[in-house]
């Protein structure tokens, strides 16, 4: 033993450069240039639809697409700021319904009764939900607002859209509760707060930023559904006047026009798809931008 | 006074223990317990602690022997624990604490407590300190009592230039100082703290130990230390905790307690003689 030891020690001319012609490096070499590769082809679909919407839908960006109401037939021009008032309007109502009942469950999971039977079931039922196929959220709000009120409405596409943004903020802001270190709970318990105060004037502070990191994440989940919409809200050419009658939205007039035969309104269709991205990605980045600890 | 924390009045004092009239007037809290409880774990036995008006009393033994425990039962922060259970009284304020109809919220206005890892709330400096006076919906002087407590806390000089900045942004010590100024700001009767110098280097430490001297003046204070120059430094009345591993659990119990004096160059107990000496094994 000791004189493999010595040797070791006594060779003074060891070869410690890079080998390229053993199995390991091979294999590592291989993994690496594959591992590249398929990231490569993963950006590819990402990277092409990008392109092809700056190209194609950039050239009508102006002013006229934010004031002027779809065209018809055969007519020129136009634009679809009644459906961009639609979207932002819906994800609205979606934001009003869904985040105050969002952060109150997450609140109650988290703090109130973490371990109980309630708790599990809904944390259950959330998880489920992020997977739900959004078309069923429409079928569901079809049937329990659009077939009592007798009509497609702005309300029930944001009620739709709402059913689908509350799992993501309840699991999110859940986390975001449970990460608050516990000695801010205790901090807070040992200065004499209720557990209300504990929870509103300390905790909630605290998760802030990651609660609206995630509120923000819902709103880009929805911001861009198509299948909830089209059972709830329909379409219309109008702008809107009413919260309670059907509404114009990005996705379903990205939707109508796409598949008609005249080209105004295929161009039309791209840049709402353009703007929808946008919209999307405003919301990303602002996730992105509220999630990151100060210094 | 006596019902200063009584939750509501309409439970007719199911239960004040006739104790309550005995208890000593120099005592700020007689806290007496008969078992503590995590689960099925016996963690304290037997420990009678008698905590003088105007003292610090310093709790020392070494670890695992419910320090900490005990101290924070005295003002119910063990609540947290759901697992948690009392048997024995804590006589402030002539009542129990632990009486049905006492709420530990209001409890804990009146004890105040200060952790081993600093914890200032993620806000500014000044909301820190006027945190507590907020809770209480106190009505004079706002800016008038922040300052006074961070003077106190021997903070004012250094943030009095910053006060709108957030208190995370402090050092470790200057945010210790910040949590007591924190807990005095609302004036509580007794201070609890639980190794404030731990985290501390030695210059902080010789502030807060200062600072604790100067607040004697006004407030009772117990404090937990591993340090037993701490403890000879600051504390009036030591008591020293061990652990009996006898009936194979591992439950911590009160060994003896006395003046720092006496128990440092002439305890009674042999075990005592031992640990101080570092012969603790
Ligand atoms: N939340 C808890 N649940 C269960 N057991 C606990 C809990 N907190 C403390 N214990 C147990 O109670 C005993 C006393 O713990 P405690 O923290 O009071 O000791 P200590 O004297 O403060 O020790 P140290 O000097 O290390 O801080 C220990 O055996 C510990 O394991
Ligand atoms: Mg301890």
């Amino acid at each position: 033993m000791a004189t493999v030891v010595d040797e070791s020690r006594t060779t003074t001319s060891a070869d410690l450069g890079r080998s390229w012609s053993d199995a390991r490096a091979v294999t590592n070499t291989l993994l690496t240039v594959g591992a590249w590769l398929v990231a490569l082809l993963a950006a590819v679909p990402l990277v092409s639809v990008l392109y092809m919407l700056i190209v194609q839908g950039g050239a009508r960006l102006g002013l006229e697409l934010l004031t002027e109401l779809p065209p018809a037939g055969f007519e020129h021009g136009g634009g679809f700021g009644n459906a961009i008032l639609g979207t932002l309007v819906m994800v609205g109502v979606a934001a009003l319904i869904g985040i105050p009942i969002g952060v109150l469950g997450a609140i109650y999971l988290a703090e109130i009764a973490p371990d109980g039977r309630l708790a599990r079931t809904t944390r259950f039922l959330a998880k489920v939900l992020t997977g739900f196929p959004s078309i069923l959220a429409g079928v569901f709000v079809y049937a329990i607002l659009v077939l009592t009120m007798g009509t497609y409405s702005a309300l029930a596409g944001g009620v739709a859209l709402a059913v689908l943004m509350l799992p993501t903020i309840v699991l999110t802001a859940e986390e975001a509760i449970r990460m608050v270190p516990r000695k801010m709970k205790e901090a807070a318990v040992g200065m004499g707060c209720t557990r209300t105060q504990t929870i509103w004037q300390v905790m909630l502070p605290t998760a802030l930023l990651a609660i609206l990191t995630g509120i923000m994440l819902g709103i880009a989940r929805v911001a861009g559904e198509s299948a909830p919409l089209l059972f709830t809200a329909l379409f219309s050419n109008y702008w809107l006047s009413s919260l309670a009658e059907p509404t114009a939205s990005l996705s379903i007039l990205i939707y109508n026009f796409s598949s008609m035969p005249f080209d105004n309104q295929i161009e039309l269709a791209w840049a709402a798809s353009l703007v929808l991205v946008l919209i999307v990605l405003v919301f990303n980045i602002l996730s992105r931008l509220v999630g990151r600890p100060k210094v | 006074m006596s019902a200063a924390f009584a939750v509501k009045s309409t439970e007719t004092r199911s239960s004040p223990p006739p104790a309550a009239q005995a208890a000593r007037s120099d005592l700020a809290i007689d806290c007496k317990i008969d078992k503590l409880f995590y689960g099925d774990f016996l963690a304290v036995r037997d420990s009678h602690v008698p905590i003088e008006k105007g003292k610090i009393v310093g709790f020392i033994g070494p670890s695992g022997c419910g320090k900490s425990t005990v101290l924070r039962s005295l003002n119910r922060m063990n609540d947290l624990i759901p697992s948690f259970r009392f048997e024995g009284h804590v006589h402030f304020m002539g009542q129990d604490i632990y009486a049905r109809n006492v709420d530990p919220v209001v409890v804990r206005r009146h004890i105040g407590m200060v952790f081993q890892q600093p914890n200032p709330f993620s806000m500014s400096i000044y909301d820190n300190v006027a945190f507590g006076l907020r809770l209480n919906r106190f009505k004079g002087n706002l800016d008038e009592r922040v300052e006074h407590a961070l003077r106190r806390a021997a903070l004012w000089d250094e943030v009095k230039d910053k006060l709108k900045n957030n208190g995370l942004s402090l050092s470790g010590g200057q945010q210790q100082r910040l949590c007591i100024a924190r807990a005095i700001a609302t004036e509580p009767t007794v201070l609890l703290m639980d190794e404030p110098c731990s985290a501390l280097d030695p210059i902080a430490t010789r502030r807060v130990e200062e600072l604790m001297l100067e607040l004697k003046k006004d407030y009772t204070i117990a404090i937990v230390t591993h340090n037993m120059q701490q403890a000879q430094r600051v504390a009036d009345v030591t008591a020293f905790f061990s652990v009996d591993i006898s009936q194979g659990g591992r439950t911590g119990y009160l060994v003896e307690m006395g003046p720092t004096e006496q128990i440092f160059n002439d305890p009674r107990e042999q075990l005592t003689k031992q640990y101080i000496s570092g012969q603790f094994s």
